[in-house]
């Protein structure tokens, strides 16, 4: 199923009588999404209205993310939060996994650049809230609670963001020689000094990479500062700008991929944890670890937690409280009380 | 302004329900109607009513034992920071028991390498700044009462200030909460990065207005001190020249941290006050942009190009501490300014900034007609707008034409695209509005938040939502039936 319009999407849910699993371009489900009748958004594009003045954008949910990403470069300006490209991928997916880039370290998650959405709940009531102006507090931020909901609490049928100046220079600089638990230390010695700092990550083979942007001799200023700081750590050296790509999580076939998300003070004790680290971001509050399939790791305590985005089944790790899964539950059961939506990517 | 009918049956065990609460926190329960007058209003001060009782807790557990009781007995409650609300969110009604977070300032954990700082939520927001500033760090949210408001109200209403342009606001700042449930359970949401496991519950507890539950305990993101701010002004002969001005400025890719701006009315009004020494003329904007020196000078420069475009009639760069506290003082004390010559009511509707030249004209215009006086001064980068209508509170009549006129620009504001508030929150003042930006079905959707959080709706329930539109769902509180 595919609908052209909102009021035939609400139309749809309204009829369907067995669950439905909302799908965008399905490029980021996750372990057990995806397995009902799939109700696709891409029929819904467009953007509806992009004011480059004013660094607004409204658009539909089915629209590609490079169409949007597309128009966007075209006026300099881009999605602040740098959600990866994967081929396929619709803004509305983007927005119900509240996927977010390297800049988040700076500018925020995609929910902060979320101003405005409509939506669609489990019994068809076509819903908007906030709007398209950057500043809005009227009534509840229900924008915040559809970014990363994953089809559980509605279809998003409509968005609106911030938008992002591209800073007219872009450097990335890496310290190749640290190891994982090495290159935290360094990234918050980075962060933690005025250098605004736009990306702030770990890989194997590129060591800490850490990227400036902004005016040219304000980054080339910040370079020099930033390199005196970092002195205890090697030579910052000119890195490699693709790197920032290569931090997204991939299908691994020696196990299951699992997301750490945790304060950075506490990423070195969970890296010596874990066998294999596939990426750190974040400056250290994401860890992306390969551990071997089936089974969980042995985490020591940490204020985060940890989901396994590969495999059959999700697992998180710890559970939620009562009190919060209550919560979440009781939600969910509001906006979908016939339990019609399973859920997106 | 409408308020519902108290609870008499809550009245009329007025003295067991103190009694209850003095036993479960002693010294913290203040009924003595002289001493409970003072939580009768907050800076939205037209609207008074003092509670049943206040209470002043000192931490987590003394509030979830007070809800305890409160929940048991089907009490209203309404949770207070420092009461600088200025839409009426912290007014209390004759039944209910004011929740005041005054005694909770402890700075509980900072963490530079983290850059989180944990506070319990009654400290007020400058004094977070406060705690990490030898550090190097600084707390971005800066709401010109910054002196005054706590952080817990800040959360309640998701407050912005000056620097929101670059930093965000309350929202895009707050990683966690330790929030206290209206049936008593504690509940910690958020998390590293401000992201949980499952909904983003944080996200809509931010700005709820104290709806959802008491926030006891915030987790705030800090960040280091940027090496320098310097401001410029620039001067313009229409309104209109100087929004194209900020949309160059904008679209040119530069992001400063703040753009003000104020018009003639406004300029005239603060020159008597505050002499600050700005221009004749009809439009001004206050731009400020940050770094080191040459980083500065370098964006300073961008700027001053954008500017000359457009035929300013002043330009005046900040070379020193003394000319930026200057350029900033006639802003600073606007508001000030405006209530020493007149009565007035501030505005907080946002527009699209494409909008301006006509939300501006047409303000124009309907002050014109209602015969009231309308000053403009707000932040430009983001279209959040105050107008101030003045207007003569001992001259019959007056108030109710203000406050119609205040709806109506509210109203233009909706339908260029914005909406009714853009920082300082619905409560009471803009309750009645809501119908105006939302449909039956959206308010119904963010009522249905609140169901699952507070249930029998004894949460500072008659803000926010139309009273009728919420009716059912407070009557329908069991003690209530
Ligand atoms: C001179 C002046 C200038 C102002 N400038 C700005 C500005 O620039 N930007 C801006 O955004 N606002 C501004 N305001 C409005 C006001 O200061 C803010 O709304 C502020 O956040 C209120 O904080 P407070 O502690 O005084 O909250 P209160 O007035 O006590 O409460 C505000 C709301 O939050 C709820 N609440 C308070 N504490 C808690 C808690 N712990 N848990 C749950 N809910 C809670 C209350 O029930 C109420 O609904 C200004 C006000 C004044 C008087």
């Amino acid at each position: 199923m595919q609908p052209e319009t909102e009021l035939a999407l609400a139309d749809i849910i309204r009829k369907a009588r067995a669950p439905l699993s909302i799908i965008g371009g399905g490029t980021r489900l996750r372990p057990g999404e995806g397995q009902a009748d799939r109700l696709r958004t891409t029929a819904l594009r467009g953007i509806t209205l992009y004011e480059p003045e004013a660094l607004i954008l409204v658009v539909r949910a089915g629209t590609p993310l490079a169409d949007v990403q597309a128009a966007l470069k075209a006026e300099g300006q881009m999605l602040g939060f740098e959600p990866d490209a994967r081929p396929g991928s619709t803004i509305g997916g983007v927005v119900a996994a509240n996927a977010s880039g390297p800049r988040r370290v700076q500018v925020g998650a995609c929910r902060d650049a979320l101003i405005g959405v409509r939506f669609v709940t489990g019994d068809g009531q076509i819903v908007k809230n906030g709007g398209r102006v950057m500043k809005n507090v009227t009534g509840y931020d229900l924008s915040k609670l559809m970014a990363g909901s994953r089809g559980t609490l509605g279809v998003l049928t409509e968005l609106s963001f911030r938008t992002t100046p591209i800073a007219p220079v872009s450097q990335t600089l890496s310290l190749p020689g640290l190891d994982a638990t090495a290159a935290i230390a360094a990234l918050t010695s980075a962060l933690t000094g005025p250098y605004e700092i736009s990306g702030a990550a770990w890989l194997p083979g590129h060591g800490a990479i850490l990227r400036l942007e902004g005016l040219e001799r304000s980054v080339s200023i910040r370079r020099k500062a930033l390199s005196a700081r970092l002195a205890e750590f090697g030579e910052l050296t000119e890195g490699d700008p693709q790197a920032w790509l290569l931090l997204h999580p991939n299908i691994h076939s020696d196990g299951d991929l699992w997301r750490i998300i945790c304060r950075p003070g506490e990423a070195p004790a969970l890296i010596a944890s874990l066998p294999h680290v596939v990426a750190v971001d974040w400056g250290g509050a994401l860890i992306h670890a390969l551990v071997p399939a089936g089974t969980q790791p042995a985490l020591p305590k940490f204020s985060g937690h940890a989901t396994r985005i590969s495999g059959d089944t999700q697992v998180i790790l710890p559970a939620p409280d009562p009190v919060t899964a209550r919560l979440n539950a009781e939600l969910q059961g509001r906006f979908d009380p016939r339990a019609i939506l399973q859920g997106a990517g | 302004m409408q308020m519902p009918e108290p609870d008499q049956r809550v009245i009329a065990r007025r003295d067991a329900i103190s009694a209850a609460l003095r036993a479960a926190v002693p010294d913290a329960v203040i009924d003595d109607p002289a001493e409970t007058r003072a939580y009768e209003c907050d800076a939205l001060a037209a609207y008074r009513c003092p509670p049943l009782a206040v209470v002043l807790p000192a931490s987590t557990a003394e509030v979830a034992a007070i809800l305890r009781i409160c929940h048991a007995e089907g009490v209203p409650v309404v949770p207070r920071g420092a009461g600088t609300s200025l839409a009426g969110g912290s007014m209390p009604t004759a039944d209910a028991v004011v929740i005041g977070l005054a005694r909770m300032t402890e700075v509980l954990e900072i963490s530079t390498d983290d850059r989180l700082i944990r506070v319990q939520t009654g400290r007020t927001n400058l004094s977070v700044s406060g705690a990490v500033d030898g550090l190097g760090f600084f707390y971005a949210p800066d709401p010109s009462s910054q002196l005054a408001c706590a952080i817990g109200g800040n959360i309640g209403m998701n407050s912005g200030g000056a620097h929101c342009l670059k930093y965000g606001v309350t929202t895009n700042n707050l990683l966690g909460v330790t929030m206290v449930l209206m049936d008593g359970s504690i509940v910690e949401l958020g998390g590293p990065m401000g992201e949980a496991a499952g909904l983003d519950l944080l996200g809509v507890v931010c700005g709820s207005e104290g709806q959802l539950g008491i926030v006891t305990e915030a987790t705030l993101r800090i960040l280091p001190k940027p090496s320098g701010a310097r401001p410029l002004l620039v001067a313009f002969d229409s309104s209109e020249v100087a929004g194209a001005c900020v949309a160059d400025i904008i679209r040119a890719g530069i992001l400063p941290v703040a753009i003000e701006f104020m018009d003639r009315p406004c300029i005239r009004a603060t020159e008597e006050f505050a002499k600050a020494g700005y221009p004749d003329c009809e439009a001004l904007l206050i731009i400020e942009v940050e770094g080191t020196a040459p980083e500065i000078d370098e964006q300073l420069a961008l700027i001053r190009a954008i500017a000359m475009r457009h035929a300013p009639i002043e330009f005046r760069e900040s070379r020193s501490e003394a000319e930026s506290a200057r350029i900033w003082l006639g802003r600073k004390s606007a508001f000030g300014a405006m209530g020493q010559i007149n009565d007035y009511m501030c505005l907080d509707g946002t527009i699209p900034v494409s909008a301006l030249p006509k939300v501006l004209a047409r303000i124009a215009d309907m002050s014109a007609e209602a015969g009231l006086g309308v000053a403009n001064v707000f932040h430009a980068g983001d279209g959040n707008m105050h107008p101030l209508i003045l207007y003569n509170a001992n001259k019959p009549g007056d108030l109710e034409r203000c406050e119609a006129l205040g709806a109506d620009i509210l109203r233009l504001c909706v339908e260029v695209g914005g909406c009714l508030t853009g920082e300082h929150g619905v409560g009471i003042e803009k309750r009645d509005l809501m119908g105006v930006q939302f449909a039956p079905v959206d308010l119904e959707a963010q009522m249905q938040v609140k169901d699952v959080f507070d249930p029998r709706w004894l949460l500072n329930a008659a803000k926010v939502f139309p009273l009728d539109a919420s009716a059912s769902r407070r009557e329908g509180r069991p003690n209530a039936a």
